[in-house]
């Protein structure tokens, strides 16, 4: 009796305390992470979660990877399952808003709840060390001068990779349909055959060309920033004259159907998170550039971008 | 002698006791992950990720790597037990070394594959110590218009693998170019047939083929065929060991696919399931009895699991001499050395040389440590053989579709197993070859890929296949083998 009555009163301390905890903190957070273990959304949603978790905002969590069409099919099955989860975040960016478009999916983001933009980065443009391009503008009157015989090596065709090198075509008044866009699966396959000379200029993003620039094998003619990045010693294509902008971002999105007041909390515990030493360290290891944008702000931000990159897809001639 | 001063420093640090738990710890999940289909090397290395954060980098970079060129060692146990390919670069060893196992050699063919694999990996991580610039070199010159070239060279040799009829073998190919089809294109973001389904977009995975055609399919028409006909349980027959006839046959092997396999490794788009077609056919050319093939030849299996071992070292090559990552796995294992701040590539054996030797170091001995967890085990393995045919292939079915599932989690993925493993039924009760489908499903969409960017670099100009003196080379041989043996019977006769 004596011992039932204690682990009674055990179990209503640890409620309470429970209780207490649970009104600061969420208490497990389901995180659907919409591409194979690896790449840069499930390392976004893997470093972000740990560091939720370290802000002591998020008590557990779990993860699902659902990789697959541009991250469509993550989407498709977030919004089936999680629909008015206030504890249910996925992750999602840039790459997924080009997806939805080129795959004509038949779910969208304006299905789910934007709640942040977290990083951002930046693409460059790069040739090998020996080749005769030197600037920027040797690039481009060569584009004038031949669209065609400048071929672009990167990532996936209608990806962050392509929309830029069509819209450096569009800025310097050439038809973006007359790029020469050579896609390479995997960052490895486009970064040899830029060092062997097979294609004229690499476009990706910074950090995945850093150690090549770094070790003199390439050289960066160009970044896609608004200005210059600390700590990087390359001119943008703004200031070189080349009227360019682009950021590969990747946020982090609610269920469809949540309440506001569950949208706050969420907000809340990323607006701790992002100012967390943990999270800063997440972002120097990983060249990722802090890009927070919260809530209504951010939920403009991807109307615009769904604008703007279905604008450039159609003149690319892949938005069908 | 500068070379092998560094290389015994680094067999200093990896000798410490805690490198060598780290290895152990590494290689024993490999081997693992390489057993079971489904789950992969990149993604057991991608889910270890968090623990840089704990450990220390050379610890951490000892057991990835550990884990990437054990699952090479692992993989081929369910290919020759079960047909069930674990890793697409062990398909081919499914051919043959299931055929052994039929004939009561499955001790053999684990032992010729996990001594194979030992030989090449020692050998390959010799080429990484000492000739990786170079071979990184004559990897890079390849571009479009060489890998073009390089892919017609291996359809040639795919006639190795078609079978009795050219017509029911040249069927199977095309039905795998149709499934390579399957997909979003690379160049230009076009879906081609896949029907409005989404989980079609991505294109359907080389294992869940392999593992439909080769185990369900096997397993439907072992059960329709035995319904009547009941055979007794899979004899062994003879030592479990290789006897001094299969060590002979095997050594010649071992060592050709090395050589073919490294290599192609080291190359960004070489892979590691070609070269073990180009070894499975080259074998079969200089086999002293090549009609044994397809009914278990030893040479089938060596010279294969010899080359996938040799490729995943040549991988290691390029991720350290160039920062090149050339696989799933390696993209990885290039993102860990990145959670160090570490960049792999010519920078790093300056700035890092410690690290660097540390973890070549650790490869010869992560191969020794394979070569001793994997001989024993084939003992327990064959007796896997002892499990009556019902509940063996109940089995082999359960660990089929798990395996298919795990990839990538999607139910989807199973209805197509057993669909393809309808086919696979169908294939086999016709009387055609699976092996070519693979083939074509693995050849097709590279050799279109690279077709469609030279042409494309090269703005329509057909010629520069024969421009530039590499492709015009591999070309050159291409038709010699087709034309070759046709004219040297001409010259004969007059």
């Amino acid at each position: 009796m004596k011992y039932l009555h204690q682990s009674l009163r055990a179990g209503f301390i640890a409620a309470a305390l429970f209780a207490a905890a649970s009104a600061s903190a969420l208490d497990s957070v389901k995180f659907m992470i919409p591409a194979n273990p690896g790449g840069g959304w499930d390392q976004t949603g893997r470093s972000l979660s740990a560091s939720m978790q370290k802000a002591g905002v998020v008590k557990n969590v779990q993860l699902d990877n659902k990789g697959g069409a541009g991250g469509t099919i993550g989407l498709a099955q977030f919004i089936n399952t999680a629909k008015g989860d206030g504890n249910a975040i996925m992750v999602g960016g840039m790459v997924m808003v080009g997806g939805i478009i080129l795959n004509k999916s038949a779910v969208n983001l304006g299905m789910v709840t934007p709640l942040a933009r977290l990083t951002g980065e930046y693409e460059v443009l790069v040739v090998p060390a020996n080749s005769p391009i030197k600037t920027l503008k040797d690039l481009v009157d060569k584009i004038k001068a031949d669209p065609g015989s400048v071929s672009w090596g990167g990532g996936s065709a209608g990806g962050t990779d392509h929309i830029l090198a069509g819209m450096i075509l569009g800025a310097v008044g050439v038809d973006p349909a007359k790029v020469n866009y050579i896609a390479y699966a995997g960052g490895g396959e486009a970064q040899a055959a830029i060092l062997g000379g097979h294609v004229t200029v690499g476009v990706s993003g910074y950090g995945e060309f850093a150690g090549q620039i770094k070790a003199g094998k390439f050289r960066a003619l160009a970044l896609s920033s608004d200005k210059r990045l600390a700590g990087i010693d390359v001119p943008t294509m703004k200031e070189l004259g080349v009227n360019v902008e682009l950021a590969n971002w990747r946020g982090v999105f609610g269920a469809p159907g949540i309440s506001d007041a569950q949208k706050k909390e969420l907000i809340a515990a990323l607006d701790t998170t992002v100012k967390s030493p943990a999270w800063r360290e997440v972002l120097t290891k990983n060249d990722w550039i802090d890009v927070y944008l919260a809530g209504d702000a951010f939920g403009k931000y991807v109307d615009e971008e769904n604008k703007r990159i279905g604008d450039i897809l159609g003149k690319l001639n892949l938005k069908k | 002698m500068e070379i092998l001063n560094s290389l015994l420093s680094g067999f200093s640090l990896a000798l410490t006791l805690t490198n060598l738990m780290w290895c152990l710890v590494g290689v024993t999940l490999g081997t693992a992950v390489g057993v079971l289909p489904g789950i992969g090397p990149a993604v057991t290395v991608a889910l270890l990720l968090p623990v840089t954060t704990k450990v220390d980098p050379s610890g951490a970079l000892i057991m990835f790597a550990g884990i990437y060129y054990g699952a090479m060692y692992g993989g081929s146990t369910t290919s020759i037990l079960l047909n069930t390919p674990g890793e697409s670069a062990t398909i081919i060893t499914a051919m043959e070394g299931n055929q052994m196992a039929k004939r009561g050699r499955a001790g053999p063919a684990l032992a010729t594959s996990a001594i194979g694999s030992f030989v090449a990996g020692t050998l390959a991580t010799i080429a990484l110590t000492f000739v990786s610039p170079l071979v990184v070199d004559v990897a890079l010159s390849f571009g479009p218009p060489e890998y073009f070239a390089l892919m017609v060279l291996a359809f040639v040799t795919v006639s190795a693998v078609l079978g009795g009829s050219a017509l029911r073998g040249l069927t199977a190919l095309f039905i795998g170019l149709g499934i390579g089809l399957v997909g979003i294109d690379t160049q230009s973001g076009t879906a081609r047939f896949a029907f409005g389904v989404p989980q079609l977009l991505d294109g359907i995975e080389v294992v869940t083929v392999a593992v439909g055609l080769f185990a369900v399919g096997e397993t439907l028409w072992s059960a329709a065929k035995d319904y009547k006909v009941q055979e007794s349980v899979m004899q062994m027959s003879g030592s479990i060991w290789m006897k001094a006839d299969d060590w002979k046959r095997s050594i010649g092997p071992w060592l050709r696919g090395t050589l073919v396999g490294f290599p192609f490794g080291a190359m960004p788009a070489g892979g590691a399931e070609i070269p073990t077609f180009i070894s499975y056919a080259m074998e079969k050319k200089l086999a002293r009895n090549p009609e044994e093939f397809g009914k278990g030849a030893i040479e089938g299996v060596a010279g294969p699991e010899a080359a996938n071992n040799a490729s995943s070292t040549g991988t290691m090559t390029s991720l350290l001499a160039l920062g090149l990552p050339t696989s799933a796995t390696a993209a990885i294992l290039l993102a860990a050395f990145q959670q160090y701040g570490l960049q792999p590539g010519p920078l790093l054996f300056v700035n890092s040389a410690d690290l660097v030797w540390a973890l070549i170091a650790s490869m010869y001995i992560g191969n020794v440590m394979l070569l001793v967890l994997n001989l024993p085990l084939i003992g327990i393995w064959v007796k896997l053989l002892k499990i009556p045919k019902p509940q063996l292939y109940a089995g082999i079915l359960i660990f089929a579709t798990l395996g298919v599932y795990g990839m990538r989690q999607s139910a989807f993925d199973i209805f197509l197993l057993y669909a393809i493993g309808l086919l696979g039924f169908l294939m086999r009760r016709y009387d055609f070859p699976t092996a070519p489908v693979i083939i074509g499903m693995i050849l097709g969409p590279l050799a279109e890929a690279q077709l469609r960017r030279a042409l494309a670099i090269s703005q329509g100009d057909w010629m520069i296949f024969l421009h530039k003196p590499l492709s015009a080379t591999l070309l050159a041989i291409t038709v010699l083998m087709v034309v070759g043996p046709w004219l040297l019977r001409k010259l004969k006769r007059t």
